[in-house]
């Protein structure tokens, strides 16, 4: 697993120790909050569920060494789940499609449905919440004011900004989702950006942004956690709340704000098909032999090599699968602005090197710099053995005798995926 | 005097709806107004991008039914360029397809739409044993048996209930006086809704098999799918059918059994036996499940009447935006369509929970518009599929139908109600599932001898092409309308079911199916508007969906039409 950077150069197991003092620290203050729900322990209740105490603890250690953490915090991190429910957690929704909460609803093993519906205490979320209306609104007011300082702030979808933000309304009042957002950011603890919408605009912020969509992050004035990705998993939704209650503050980001333990590691570093990529075997039309034996994607688009995501290890849906996996390239879902920078997403990104430390948008980004590292060997690689592509441009699929079905590659497609953001 | 009601934000739907009501002195609605109070712009977004991205992009237009339009997208690009996917690439996806009607329909039934027809609160006076033995009255052998069973959820919720925060559940409208189910099938629903929980993942998993993920899979391109790995493994295809299999259970002995059971109990419940005062529905084919047979018909019908099944002709649809927050109020073919906004607001008013925000029923009050066929507001969904394929003659609609109105005692009568709707689409998912295990053995078969995934095709720059999709999803008739020049999308166009059914008014001041649905309901409490929940949910609103084709530039963006094919995939 991927080691923390600090654990490097400090003492490594001096690190530990302080940070376990400050988990332990933090789980002592949050003990001695006043809870917000009473009744039987998380234990007592997931047994009653069928989950045992070792089931529990394995989810546990499970949990620590996806949060880049030594198995010997798995006592920390059980404890911090059974705090859980002394959290109020204010989920809204502004301009999205409710896919990250619908990742949310699939959360990962186990029972970490469970975790989310008994533990956490869920005091507004559109989607789940059985209140409605008036009753809805009156659930947001008293929890914000009740809470104050101490809620999470979860955040999913965009913010129009176009037209005085009124592109979207809520509320019997019809307040729009601007004035929604800064209000509950303006008492929240924590502000946790889920999914790409909320992290980086999203898709109804590509080009040409028709209802002028903002991140959340330009439009709250606190630090945001990013949990990017379109959506993102569960596991690094659920991981990242986990580690706020663990150590009560923010946990590092990279330059994008995203939490390092879920995305320091690049797609293309942990890909299963990556020997296929160093060897230089290639799928080169969808359905070809080489997609039979699980050859490397990069030709057919993949964006592995400049994706920072963590899904080649946690993968989806309990572990099910991912799109390499299943044979499609990944198409970068949680970069800012994917949607321009990565498409077409079934063209290798021919000219394109991963922007990360260059983007100007933090400062600490050793993360990146790995990254970037170990983009420029791969870069080379890249280019001796996609060489093809780069030349041919085009791709459409051809049958692989047929070399005139081959149409050369159009300007007007290239130029789609040009960007002014994009540093060169 | 007549009074306002405000219900904003209607939650547990997708995207964000408001609906204002007016009611009389005895309590009864008299006029409903619908608004949809987001919108995005994605087909502008889509202009000038490589067409084998539109399905990514399209796909993001809603993350609850999240394959509908990836599909769709991938199948409008194809038919443009004159693709057919091998047949292998057809019944994934349309087991891709039965795999998102299964969890999609489960999720809406229970964590969606259950809490209008359960009372959890009452589940906790309920006697575990004979909630255990009651069970056995709806399903031969239920899921939800065993008083050891029902203790330990009865005590589970006790604890929302009793002491604490109630979290989610909180503020409802527990307690209210059309609640029908007893103490005893509270808990068996309540049950099964924390079951339904653990259902759905397994049900997501099974889309994820042949899919990568969900929500939002990856493995559809154009000319066919990508996951031919897991086609070839029989450990995958053996992981496919297990979490099909086991979802399909859970389908047939809980969902088919509660609908029932609420048939039974609120078959004299007065605002779930009206919600359907528009009796025209609309629907299109789709899903082949061998090379012969597809699981849905399209057609439409009038005033409920099932002995006529129409096709449908593109020619005949319109939208204006009369009562929308456009400009150019005439009802325009979609060819001429123009999409310039007039935001105009909301008023002052008081309603009966105090001032607030009300919308302008004289004027423009939605970011939805308002589609007609032949001038006539329709109704989509799964009911419109169920009636019309019944109407078509299809033996499986039929049989499912007939049976389910000779186990209720229910007459043809009630399908057009609130109650109607919800039934209607718990007897799509049965189908689903009696067509999931053909289309599955047919695949294993033809895996046999045929290992053809992806078509082969290329794009020449030089030709402009035009295409589409249509058929049916989970929440009705869809179709996607692409026009390509030089390489890349000219034309991009989304024609989906909500923005039928959530329809304001139009010209003529005919009102759309939400709207009409909740005229003529008599509410208990209009400061806990519950009947209105309730009508709104059985519909299964997706309102990301009905507003993200509106262009803020004006531009008119495609053409926009119903295929009178309707009859084929794209
Ligand atoms: S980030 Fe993606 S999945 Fe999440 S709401 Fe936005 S479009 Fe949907
Ligand atoms: S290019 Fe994509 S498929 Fe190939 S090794 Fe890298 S991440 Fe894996």
């Amino acid at each position: 697993m991927v080691r923390s950077r600090d654990a490097q150069s400090d003492s490594k197991s001096q690190y530990y120790e302080n940070l376990k003092s400050q988990a332990q620290q933090r789980l002592e203050q949050l003990r001695a909050a006043s809870p917000v729900k009473e009744g039987p322990s998380l234990l007592q209740r997931l047994e009653g569920n069928g989950v045992s105490r070792r089931d529990f603890m394995k989810w546990a250690a499970a949990m620590a060494a996806a949060l880049s953490l030594p198995v010997t915090f798995r006592r920390e991190v059980a404890q911090a789940a059974e705090l859980l429910d002394r959290i109020p957690v204010i989920y809204l929704h502004l301009a999205e499609c409710t896919g990250c909460s619908e990742s949310l609803l699939r959360s990962d093993s186990p029972t970490l449905d469970t975790l989310i519906f008994d533990y956490i205490s869920l005091e507004y979320h559109e989607t789940l919440m059985a209140a409605s209306g008036w009753q809805s609104e009156e659930i947001l007011e008293t929890s914000m004011e009740q809470h104050k300082g101490n809620y999470i702030l979860m955040v999913e979808g965009a913010v129009p900004m176009a037209a005085g933000g009124t592109y979207l309304t809520i509320g019997p009042h019809a307040h729009t989702g601007e004035y929604i957002l800064r209000k509950a950011a303006d008492g929240a603890a924590a502000v946790i950006a889920v999914g790409a919408c909320a992290t980086y605009g999203g898709i109804q912020a590509a080009r040409p942004n028709p209802t002028n969509a903002r991140r959340i992050s330009r439009v709250v004035n606190k630090a945001v956690i990013n949990i990017a990705g379109c959506p993102p998993s569960e596991a690094n939704i659920i991981g990242t709340i986990l580690h706020y209650v663990l150590f009560g503050t923010l946990p590092a980001l990279d330059s994008f704000g995203r939490p390092r333990w879920a995305y320091n590691m690049r797609v293309h570093d942990m890909c299963e098909r990556r020997g296929r990529f160093d060897a230089g075997e290639f799928v080169q039309r969808f359905g070809d032999d080489g997609a039979r034996r699980g050859y490397c994607l990069y030709r057919v688009g993949c964006k592995g090599p400049f994706t920072f995501n963590n899904c080649a290890i946690e993968r989806f849906n309990q572990h099910t699968s991912w799109p390499i996996q299943a044979g499609h390239g990944c198409i970068g879902c949680s970069e800012p602005d994917f949607w321009d920078t990565m498409a077409p997403y079934e063209e290798p990104r021919k000219n394109h090197l991963y922007a990360g430390v260059f983007g100007g948008m933090g400062a600490d980004a050793t993360a990146d710099k790995i990254g970037i590292g170990l983009l420029t060997a791969t870069a080379v690689g890249i280019g001796a053995h996609a060489i093809y592509s780069i030349t041919q441009g085009n791709f459409r699929n051809p049958s692989l005798d047929d070399k005139k079905s081959v149409v050369p590659s159009q300007e007007s497609t290239d130029q789609s995926t040009e960007t002014e953001s994009q540093p060169k | 005097m007549s009074r306002r009601i405000v219900v904003d934000p209607i939650t547990r739907i997708e995207g964000h709806l408001r609906v204002d009501v007016v009611i009389d002195d005895n309590n009864t609605i008299t006029d409903a107004y619908a608004s949809g109070t987001l919108f995005r712009g994605i087909e502008t977004i889509l202009k000038g991008r490589d067409p084998r991205d539109a399905g990514f992009m399209t796909q993001r237009i809603c993350g609850v039914c999240t394959y509908s339009h990836y599909k769709a997208g991938i199948e409008a690009v194809e038919n443009a360029l004159g693709i057919i996917p091998p047949y292998n690439a057809q019944l994934v996806r349309s087991l891709m397809g039965i795999a998102l009607f299964m969890h999609d329909h489960v999720v809406h039934f229970y964590h969606l739409h259950g809490l209008d027809w359960c009372d959890i609160t009452q589940a906790l006076a309920a006697d575990p044993r004979k909630a255990s033995d009651l069970a056995f009255r709806y399903a031969d052998f239920p899921v939800a048996t065993g008083a050891d069973e029902l203790t330990a959820v009865q005590a589970r919720v006790k604890t929302f209930v009793d002491k604490g925060h109630l979290g989610p559940f909180a503020n409802a409208y527990w307690g209210h006086s059309t609640y029908r189910f007893t103490p005893e099938q509270n808990l068996i629903v309540l049950s099964h809704y924390l079951k339904a929980l653990e259902v759905q993942r397994l049900a997501a998993q099974m889309m994820a098999v042949f899919g990568a993920k969900q929500p939002h899979p990856q493995s559809l391109t154009v000319g066919g799918v990508t996951c031919i790995m897991d086609l070839e493994s029989p450990k995958r295809l053996g992981e496919f059918l297990t979490r099909f299999e086991q979802t399909a259970d859970f389908i047939k002995r809980a969902y088919y059994a509660d609908v029932k059971m609420a048939a039974e109990a609120y078959g004299s419940e007065d605002s779930v036996l009206q919600g359907c005062n528009i009796r025209n529905f609309m629907a299109s084919s789709q899903y082949p499940i061998s090379r012969t047979e597809s699981l849905f018909d399209s057609g439409y019908i009038l005033d409920g009447d099932l002995s006529r099944v129409y096709d449908i002709d593109d020619e005949h649809i319109t939208e204006e935006a009369t009562h929308a927050w456009y400009q150019n109020n005439e009802p325009l073919h979609p060819y001429e369509g123009k999409t310039q906004p007039n935001y105009t607001g909301f008023q002052d008013g008081d309603t009966v929970n105090g001032p607030a925000k009300i919308l302008d029923g004289q004027g423009k009050y939605s970011w939805v518009k308002a589609p007609r066929y032949n001038g006539k507001p329709m109704e989509v969904g799964p009911l419109a599929q169920m009636l019309v394929s019944y109407g078509r003659g299809n033996p499986r609609v039929q049989k499912l139908v007939n049976n389910f109105l000779s186990e209720t005692g229910l007459p043809v009568e009630a399908l057009f109600t609130t109650l109607g709707r919800t039934a209607g689409r718990m007897l799509q998912t049965m189908l689903m599932v009696e067509g999931g295990h053909e289309a599955f053995g047919n695949l294993v078969e033809n895996l046999k001898v045929d290992r053809e995934t992806c078509a082969a095709y290329s794009i020449d720059n030089n030709r402009e092409y035009r295409g589409s999709f249509s058929g049916d999803v989970p929440r009705g008739a869809l179709s996607h309308w692409v026009t390509i020049k030089n390489g890349v999308i000219d034309h991009y166009q989304c024609v989906v079911p909500s923005t039928w059914n959530a329809s304001p008014r139009d010209a003529q001041g005919q009102p759309g199916p939400y709207e009409a649905a909740l005229v003529g309901t008599t509410v208990a409490d209009p400061t806990q508007p519950l009947e209105i929940i309730r009508t709104i949910h059985s519909f299964d609103p997706c309102l990301a969906c009905a507003i993200h084709v509106m262009d803020v530039e004006g531009n008119c963006l495609a053409e926009y039409r119903v295929d009178p094919q309707t009859g084929q995939t794209s």
